[in-house]
């Protein structure tokens, strides 16, 4: 039998590692070593940047051990170390190679400084270095897959805890500006630009003995909750609400006019996913020109309250949004009465290519006297309530705020109505919907027109909030990161938009170095999601369900295929 | 989950039986349909009559605008190659498909420049554009088995918006990984010396380097049907488009079809890429994705999974990109028509989609899946 080299690669360790060190070389010659290396996790210890290679050799180390198949403990440590230097050995080959060709020529990063970084500061000659501290990380990785899984999490907390605050730090510190407690905190816990050495060593025990507590306790903890009878359980759920409320109204006083733009933005970014959540989610219409609806939220709104020369009426905020969501909801339906009989992957293609139409539309001279063209509508004035100008983005935070939280409650209740239970139906099988007396082009209507008025909603908030709007602000690439959010969430969960706004907008405007890079590592993202855990980080129990049958169908059927293969 | 039905655009469900009267059957969906079919064609009629009554553009502009629109097409109709491939042979749309022609001519820009720099470039040019040619069709369908074997082949027998969501990803993925590792400014490809001028045929002036890419993409489309029709490894493509399963048990490695029909479709995107930047003279990471988007568009027009359909959308949509504008447009007298031309592309795009998603040649190969 031969023995492929896909196989080869994938089962020896240094295959392995060779693997990961190919996308250690990708990340390096992409720039993310570079640009993370000032990002400082524990002051004089280590940054992201130079970090990112040897995460890819504990990949190895840990994939490499989880191979192993039952083989004793010193084999599984013998495999992570091989699989660690194996990667570590990949990175050295870039810095050798970017020692004797002028790889800049190709590869814009391939800096000098980026191969100081690789060898940790010793150049070219320091080649050696990268292999040994793989070799080793590759054994920690290796060693982690040893231990038992209630052993793993609290370390596994706790490193991450000290990762997530010491990429924030930023942020904490000037959080913790004000005040005794909170200055003596942050003396305890950072340097200038990071985490203190002896503040990282507290954040990682107090990180790991709560959830070394959780673990042993937490089942527990949980029992007793649902041990309460339902009433109560009601009341703590609504409890829990009113805390969770209070923390949001407070958020924007604590956080000062930078957070809350970045809230405001993933408020915006939340408002987009519960409406394309109707169609994606609940309907299984997937819709890739979903910006247009933002667009046409905004728009309306530039025009209806413009003090400029193309505004055409000078109304209220207040006035022009009821009609911007009409507007909005009134295109949803037409541009979805062309789609109806379209389904699946065309239907993806066809409301692109109507998205782009609006926005090319937009852009064109030809409409120019009337939106703008490339110039957009300007002087946009902010919403005010009588006479309390909103301003700053701690104002608009509370605005959009209150706007999410509306639009999430008609999106629930749209969900437990009949209409929501047509919606799945028809995304569960549209010609078995029909065939129950599901009206299919009422139901898709509503659909479209009422993700759509949820985006102009939106789309309004855009327009206030920078007192403008040009048609560069609405590129496919939204469409796109909605669909993201909405994918990595979990479709049809309404937390999962939240969370999922949370981490793909959130986080990325906080690290501004991630900024550049924020495209590839949605698209890997989404690629990975769809692989390893397709129903999101926040699913619904529905589809959960249903991508796991799915699952169980394709497993059966690959050891079908397996056997009409040829061996060989 | 519906492999039955690939297209997702089995026969209206919303048409009603035949007996029903004429008036029944203007419902509300119809009607708008209709308008939507009218005021396309009029939009083509008026403009049209208002373009050619004015005069405005004598002969020769319509020729040139003609044998442009030729070699756009011909482009496209390479990239479609691989959209229609890879639809016949595992129904699904590699999303992807233009980033795949993108890292080629990206990839052999870099070539490209070192002969231009070396002056090879204007020695020996053949051997030269076919060094470049080879260089950028390795790198498209290296990019293209990676992407097979990474994003597509775990999702084979998941429901369907999932291997599109995938290759949405993959898209971004390889747009930005390349931006990330080339650098994010556009970039100019070398011209060729003696692909400077322009030759006259039978009156009509051709610029040469579009001489060359229409004879470069006929010749390639040519070797490319014999492939698929004559090879082995072709006739094994087309039995797992007629049915995978059916194929399987006559003995046909389908991983290796698989492979095979990404590794070729990329070459020809490949191969498209360096016909494109000897046309455009520049490459940049985001230059697949509005070719893609187009190419698709031909792949659909020609019926998806026909490749002589696929060439002829291609060579059609490239003609109406370039004279419509002027043609259908600036008689309405609409200012900056050119502006427009991809606005008229995506309205081809989803008017096919929406009335005719069986495209001008039908879908011969996967109509079996049904």
């Amino acid at each position: 039998m031969r023995v492929s080299a896909g196989r080869w690669l994938g089962d020896s360790p240094v295959g392995t590692g060779l693997i990961w060190g190919a996308v250690a070389v990708f990340v390096a010659l992409a720039g993310m070593v570079e640009a993370f290396a000032e990002r400082r996790i524990i002051a004089g210890v280590v940054a992201l940047g130079p970090a990112l290679p040897f995460l890819a050799a504990l990949g190895a180390g840990y994939h490499a051990a989880r191979r192993a198949g039952g083989r004793g403990a010193l084999a599984v440590l013998g495999r992570g170390v091989g699989a660690g230097a194996a990667t570590g050995l990949a990175v050295a080959g870039l810095v050798a190679a970017g020692g004797v060709l002028n790889l800049r020529a190709v590869f814009v990063n391939a800096s000098p400084a980026l191969f100081s970084l690789l060898s940790l500061g010793l150049g070219p000659a320091g080649g050696f270095l990268p292999i040994l501290v793989g070799a080793a990380v590759g054994m920690g990785g290796a060693a982690s897959s040893l231990v038992s899984d209630r052993a793993r999490r609290p370390v596994v907390t706790g490193l991450v805890a000290v990762l997530v605050i010491g990429l924030f730090q930023e942020m904490l510190q000037l959080m913790l500006a004000e005040g005794w407690i909170q200055s003596a905190l942050r003396e305890l816990l950072f340097a200038p630009d990071a985490l203190s050495r002896a503040g990282s060593v507290v954040v990682f025990f107090v990180a790991a003995g709560a959830s070394a507590a959780w673990t042993y306790r937490g089942e527990r903890v949980r029992q007793q909750l649902m041990r309460v009878p339902p009433p109560q359980r009601r009341l703590l759920k609504l409890l829990g609400l009113g805390v969770g409320l209070a923390v949001m109204l407070v958020v924007p006083l604590v956080a000062g006019p930078f957070l809350s733009h970045v809230l405001v933005l993933v408020g915006l970014y939340v408002l987009m996913g519960l409406g394309l959540n109707l169609e994606v989610g609940y309907a299984g219409l997937l819709d890739l020109g979903f910006v247009a609806f933002f667009a046409i939220g905004a728009y309306t709104v530039g025009l209806l309250t413009s003090t400029g020369g193309l505004g055409v009426a000078q109304l209220s905020f207040w006035a022009a949004v009821p009609i911007a969501v009409l507007v909005s909801l009134a295109a949803g339906v037409i541009l979805g009465v062309p789609v109806l009989r379209i389904r699946g992957d065309y239907l993806a293609i066809a409301t692109l290519g109507f998205g782009e139409i609006v926005r090319l539309l937009v852009l064109s001279d030809f409409l120019r006297p009337w939106l703008g063209g490339s110039q957009g509508l300007l002087t946009i004035p902010k919403p005010s309530i009588g006479g309390f100008e909103l301003r700053g983005p701690e104002h608009l935070f509370y605005l959009t705020l209150a706007s999410s939280a509306l639009v999430a409650f008609v999106a629930a209740r749209l969900r437990d109505s009949r209409l929501g239970r047509a919606w799945m139906a028809v995304r569960e099988d549209e010609d078995v919907a029909e065939a129950m007396g599901i009206n299919l082009v009422n139901v898709k209507l509503l659909a479209y027109g009422l993700g759509a008025a949820f985006a102009g909603v939106g789309g309004a908030i855009f327009a206030v909030m920078l007192g403008s709007v040009f048609p560069h602000s609405f590129q496919l690439l939204i469409s796109i990161n909605v669909l993201a959010l909405i994918i990595v969430g979990g479709m049809g969960s309404m937390p999962g938009v939240v969370v999922g706004s949370l981490f793909l907008v959130g986080l990325p405007e906080l690290l501004r170095e991630f900024a550049d890079f924020r495209f590839l590592v949605y698209g890997a993202a989404l690629v990975l999601m769809m692989q390893l855990r397709p129903e999101g980080l926040w699913p619904t129990a529905a589809i959960r369900r249903e991508l796991h049958a799915g699952e169980e169908m394709g497993a059966s059927r690959q050891g079908a295929w397996a056997t009409t293969r040829h061996p060989g | 989950m519906s492999r039955g039905d690939p297209l997702g655009s089995s026969p209206s469900h919303l048409e009603r039986p035949a007996r029903r009267s004429w008036v029944e059957k203007l419902e509300f969906v119809s009607l708008f349909l209709w308008a939507f079919r009218v005021a396309v064609i009029l939009v083509v009629i008026v403009g049209t009559y208002g373009t050619v009554s004015a005069g405005q553009y004598p002969g020769p502009v319509w020729a040139d605008l003609v044998v442009f629109g030729l070699a756009q097409g011909s482009v496209y109709a390479l990239i479609a190659l691989g959209y229609t491939m890879v639809y016949g042979v595992l129904g699904m749309i590699n999303f992807a498909h233009g980033e795949v022609f993108m890292s080629g001519a990206y990839t052999a820009y870099f070539v490209a420049d070192a002969l231009a720099r070396s002056g090879s470039l204007d020695r020996h040019p053949l051997w030269s554009l076919l060094v470049v040619a080879v260089v950028s069709m390795a790198t498209s369908t290296a990019v293209a088995v990676l992407l097979e074997r990474v994003a597509y082949r775990p999702l084979r027998h998941a429901p369907r918006l999932v291997p599109l969501i995938a290759a949405i990803g993959a898209s971004f993925f390889l747009q930005y990984a390349f931006r990330g590792l080339y650098g994010s400014g556009f970039k100019a490809y070398p011209e060729v010396a003696v692909l400077k001028g322009e030759w006259v045929l039978a009156g009509i002036r051709i610029l040469r380097t579009q001489a060359v890419v229409l004879v470069a993409s006929v010749l390639m489309m040519l070797g490319l049907y014999v492939f698929v029709m004559r090879s082995k490894v072709g006739t094994a493509m087309r039995a797992v488009s007629e049915d995978r399963e059916v194929a399987a048990l006559m003995g046909v490695d389908v991983n290796r079809v698989v492979v095979v029909t990404f590794a070729v479709g990329a070459a020809m995107a490949g191969a498209a890429g360096v016909l494109y930047a000897l046309v455009f003279k520049q490459v940049h990471f985001f230059m697949g994705f509005v070719p893609g988007i187009k190419a698709f568009t031909a792949a659909v027009l020609g019926g998806i999974g026909n490749i002589p359909g696929a060439m002829l959308g291609g060579l059609f949509l490239g003609i109406v990109e370039s004279v419509g504008p002027i043609l259908f447009l600036d008689g309405l007298g609409i200012v900056a028509p050119y502006q427009l031309k991809d606005v008229i592309a995506f309205t081809m795009l989803v008017m096919v989609l929406i009335f005719r998603p069986s495209g001008i040649l039908g879908e011969r190969l996967t109509v079996k899946k049904a």
